[in-house]
C-alpha cells in the first residue's frame, strides 16, 4: 500500500547485530564486533534518513498536513474481535524525526566506543547490548499502539539495566543499574495501570484511533470519574507517571545521575540523547488525548517540568563529577521539553509548545550527546570524573575544546547555535501560558549557561593539575563523531521545524520573538560571564560564596537530600513495618504450613512402607481381599 | 438349554474352581502351581461366558467366541509366564516366590 515497507528494517537490522553479536563465541579481535556493530546501525541510518527524507520532503504534506503512515502491522495477540495487540510500523512526523535521532546518535556512539571503550572486558557484549537498545528504542518510536510501545519501553529499561551495569564488578554500578531499574520499573507500574484504564474505556489501543482529532470513542465514557476526576485525567496522569519515570522527572529522577556509572558512551545514547526523552516522546504521542481529554493532567505535566528544570539547574551548579553535572543538566533540559508539552495548545500557532518539545528534543540530543560524548574524551585523557582533577586542557586537546565549547553555547542558547532557536520558542510558549512558568524558565536559562561554564573554564582553563601521563587528544574514531555532532549543533536550528513537526501535523509560520529572545539571550551571556569572573582564573571566591551560603548549599550539593528520603522512606518505614512482618509471615506461617504437610507425608510413608514386603502373593491376597470387601459391600451395605 | 440342569449347577461349579484358583495363587509357594492356579481362575471364568451366552441369548455366539479367544491367549500367557520362570530359575536357582522378593521399598 505504501512504499515504506523497508523500514521495518530500521529496526529489524540492530535486533539481528544483537542476536549475532550475543551468540557468536568466535575468539576474534574486538575491533572485528565494533566495526561490526557500526556498520549495522550505519546502515539503519541511512534507512532512517531516506525515509525521513522522503516523508517530509519527497511525498511531503497533504492537504491535511503530514498523513500518519501505517507501514507494515502484524496482530499479535487477539484479545477479543474488536481488541488487538499489533506489532507494526508507524510513521508520522514525531517517529521520523525520532528515527533521524535514535540512528544519528547511536551510530555516533557506536563509532566513538570503538576508540572509548578499547581494551574493555567484553567490548563484544558492550556493542551486542548497544544494538539492543537501538532495536528496542527504535521500535518504541515506531509503535504503532500503546502497547507495542509498552513492550518496548520495557525492553529499554532492560538494556539501560545492563548497560549501566556494564562493569558489573563494580558495586558502585551494580547499585546504580538496579536503582535505575527498580524506579522506572516503579513508573512503569503506573504506565501499565494508566494504558489498562484507558483500553478499558476506549476498547483500543491504536495511537492512529486515540489521537484522531474528532474521534468519539472517549465520548461514551466522559463522564465516568474516580474521587471526582474523570478517569481521562487518571488514566493520563498514570501514564505520565511512566514518562516521568523514564525522563527523570522530579521526583523519580534519582536514577539518572547514579546512572551515570555506566560508560560515558551509554550515557550519551541512553542517558542524555534517546531513553531518557521517551516520556517526553509518550506524552507527545498521546498530546491530542490529554490536550483533549485531559486538561488537568496537561497541567501536571507542565509544573513538574517546570520545577524539574529548575530544580536539576540548581543542584547542576553545585556537583564536580562532570558527568553528574551533564546528567543534572539533561533533567533541565527535559523539564523545558516536558514544560513545553503542557504549556501547548492544539493546532497552528496553539500548537507553538508541542513543536518547540519536538524541536528541542532534536537539538538538545544533539549537543547533549556532544557534551558527554565530549566528557568522555576528557574522562579518556586524564582517567577521572572529578573537575577537580582537571584544569588547562585546552593546550592539549583542542578538538575536544572546541566541540565543546560549541555544545556550551548550544545549550546556553545563545544565538545562531541551535538550543537559541529551540529554547526561544519553548520560551513564548511559556510566555503565553503562565508568568509564573516564564520566569522560572528564565531563572533556569542563565543558571545552565553559568554551570555549563564553569564546566568549561574548570576543564579547559585554570591551572593545570598533575596528570598520571600528559592528556592526550583522543583518536580519530572519537574525535570525529565530536565533529559530526558539533555541526549538526549549529545548523540543526536552521530546519524548518515549524513545518514539520506539529501538533495537528499541518505546518506554521514562526518568527523570532524578541521581546523573549533579547533578554533570554542577555541572561545566558550574563550566566557565562559570572562564570568567567569565577572560574576562568583560579580563586578563592568561588569557595568563599560557597562558604556564605553554609546550609544552603550543602543541601545542594546533597541533592537537596532527595535520595535519603527515599531510603529512609524505604528503607526505615517500609523494610521494618512492612516488609518484615510479611516477611516473617511467610517464612513462619506460609512455609511451615507448607513444610508440615511434607513432613507428615514423610514420616506416614516411613511408618507404612513395610507393607511392601515385596511378596507377590502378599499384594494378590490384598488384592482379593479387598475386591472381596468392596464386593460384599455392595452387595449387602449399599442396596 | 440342557434338559434337567438349572444353571446355578454350572455356576456352584464355575465359582468352586474360581476360588480355587485364587487360593491357589495365594497358597501355593511353587511358581508352576500358581500359573496353574491363574489357569483355573481364567478357565472358571471361560465357563460362565458360556453358560450365561446358552441360558440367557441361546440364539447368539458371543460368548463361545469370547472363550475362545481367551482361551488363546492364555495359551500365549502360559508361554509368556513360563519363559518368565524360566529366566527367574536362572537367576535364583529356585522358582520359590517367596524367594523373588526384591522389589520392595
Amino acid at each position: 500500500m505504501t512504499g515504506y515497507a523497508y523500514t521495518v528494517l530500521i529496526p529489524l537490522i540492530p535486533l539481528c547485530m544483537f542476536l549475532v553479536l550475543g551468540l557468536l563465541t568466535v575468539k576474534w579481535k574486538p575491533i572485528v564486533f565494533g566495526i561490526m556493530g557500526t556498520v549495522g546501525m550505519g546502515t539503519s541510518f541511512v534507512l532512517s534518513l531516506i525515509t525521513a527524507i522522503n516523508y517530509f520532503f519527497v511525498v511531503g504534506p497533504g492537504p491535511n498536513g503530514f498523513e500518519p503512515i501505517i507501514a507494515t502491522k502484524v496482530t499479535w495477540l487477539r484479545l477479543t474481535e474488536f481488541l488487538h495487540i499489533d506489532l507494526g510500523v508507524m510513521l508520522d512526523p514525531i517517529s521520523v524525526m525520532m528515527l533521524v535521532v535514535i540512528t544519528t546518535v547511536s551510530l555516533m556512539v557506536h563509532l566513538y566506543s570503538m576508540g572509548y571503550m578499547k581494551g574493555e572486558v567484553g567490548f563484544q557484549r558492550f556493542y551486542a547490548f548497544l544494538s539492543l537498545f537501538s532495536f528496542s528504542m527504535l521500535g518504541l518510536v515506531l509503535a504503532t499502539n500503546i502497547f507495542q510501545m509498552y513492550i518496548f519501553w520495557e525492553l529499554v529499561g532492560v538494556s539501560s539495566f545492563l548497560l549501566i551495569g556494564y562493569y558489573y564488578e563494580k558495586p558502585s554500578a551494580v547499585a546504580a543499574s538496579k536503582k535505575a531499574f527498580i524506579v522506572t520499573r516503579f513508573a512503569d507500574l503506573g504506565f501499565l495501570i494508566g494504558i489498562l484504564v484507558l483500553s478499558f474505556y476506549t476498547k483500543t489501543f491504536d495511537f492512529a484511533d486515540l489521537t484522531a482529532p474528532n474521534t468519539t470513542i472517549f465520548a461514551e465514557s466522559a463522564s465516568v470519574s474516580f474521587i471526582g476526576v474523570s478517569v481521562f485525567t487518571w488514566a493520563m496522569l498514570l501514564i505520565f507517571m511512566g514518562g516521568a519515570g523514564k525522563s527523570a522527572m522530579f521526583p523519580l529522577h534519582i536514577w539518572l545521575p547514579d546512572a551515570m556509572e555506566g560508560p560515558t558512551p551509554v550515557s550519551a545514547l541512553i542517558h542524555a540523547a534517546t531513553m531518557v526523552v521517551a516520556g517526553v516522546y509518550l506524552v507527545a504521542r498521546m498530546f491530542p488525548v490529554f490536550h483533549f481529554q485531559a486538561p488537568g493532567a496537561l497541567e501536571v505535566v507542565a509544573w513538574v517540568g517546570g520545577f524539574t528544570s529548575l530544580f536539576a539547574a540548581v543542584i547542576a551548579m553545585t556537583q564536580f563529577d562532570i558527568k553528574r553535572v551533564l546528567a543534572f543538566s539533561t533533567l533541565s533540559q527535559i523539564g523545558y521539553m516536558m514544560l513545553a508539552l503542557g504549556v501547548s495548545g492544539y493546532g497552528g500557532e496553539e500548537g507553538l509548545g508541542y513543536m518547540a518539545s519536538m524541536f528541542h528534543l532534536f537539538t538538545h540530543a544533539m549537543f547533549k550527546a556532544l557534551l558527554f560524548l565530549g566528557a568522555g574524551s576528557i574522562i579518556h585523557a586524564v582517567h577521572s570524573n572529578d573537575m577537580n582533577d582537571m584544569g588547562g586542557l585546552r593546550k592539549y586537546m583542542p578538538i575536544t575544546h572546541i566541540t565543546f565549547l560549541i555544545a556550551c553555547l548550544t545549550i546556553s542558547g545563545i544565538p545562531p547555535f541551535s538550543g537559541f532557536f529551540s529554547k526561544d520558542e519553548i520560551l513564548v510558549a511559556a510566555h503565553n501560558y503562565s508568568n509564573t512558568l516564564f520566569s522560572i524558565e528564565y531563572i533556569t536559562a542563565g543558571l545552565t549557561a553559568f554551570y555549563m561554564f564553569r564546566l568549561y573554564f574548570r576543564v579547559f582553563w585554570g591551572n593545570e593539575r598533575h596528570y598520571h601521563h600528559t592528556p592526550h587528544e583522543s583518536p580519530l574514531v572519537m574525535t570525529i563523531p565530536l565533529m559530526v555532532l558539533a555541526f549538526a549543533s549549529i545548523f540543526s536550528g536552521f530546519l524548518p521545524f515549524s513545518e514539520l513537526v506539529t501538533s495537528d501535523k499541518i505546518g506554521f509560520e514562526t518568527e523570532t520573538h524578541l521581546m523573549v529572545a533579547l533578554p533570554s539571550v542577555l541572561i545566558g551571556v550574563l550566566g557565562i560571564v559570572v562564570a568567567w569572573i569565577l572560574y576562568k582564573k583560579e580563586s578563592l571566591v568561588p569557595k568563599s560564596i560557597t562558604e556564605k551560603l553554609g546550609i544552603v548549599y550543602t543541601a545542594t550539593f546533597n541533592k537537596f537530600y532527595i535520595d535519603e528520603v527515599y531510603l529512609f522512606v524505604t528503607k526505615r518505614v517500609i523494610f521494618n513495618y512492612i516488609s518484615r512482618p510479611v516477611a516473617w509471615f511467610d517464612r513462619q506461617i506460609i512455609d511451615g504450613f507448607m513444610v508440615g504437610i511434607g513432613k507428615v507425608t514423610e514420616k506416614t510413608s516411613y511408618e507404612i512402607k513395610e507393607m511392601q514386603s515385596g511378596q507377590l502373593q502378599h499384594y494378590a491376597f490384598a488384592f482379593v481381599a479387598g475386591t472381596l470387601i468392596l464386593v460384599l459391600s455392595l452387595l449387602y451395605c449399599l442396596v | 438349554m440342557i434338559e434337567g440342569i438349572p444353571i446355578y449347577h454350572f455356576l456352584i461349579v464355575s465359582t468352586i474352581m474360581f476360588f480355587v484358583g485364587v487360593c491357589g495363587f495365594i497358597i501355593r509357594r511353587n511358581l508352576i502351581t500358581m500359573l496353574m492356579a491363574v489357569e483355573l481362575i481364567l478357565n472358571s471364568v471361560n465357563i460362565n461366558f458360556v453358560v450365561f451366552n446358552r441360558y440367557l441369548y441361546p440364539d447368539q455366539l458371543q460368548g463361545h467366541f469370547f472363550t475362545l479367544f481367551i482361551v488363546g491367549v492364555a495359551a500365549t500367557e502360559a508361554a509368556v509366564a513360563i519363559a518368565l520362570i524360566i529366566n527367574i530359575y536362572r537367576r535364583f536357582k529356585s522358582i520359590e516366590v517367596q524367594n523373588v522378593s526384591e522389589m520392595k521399598f
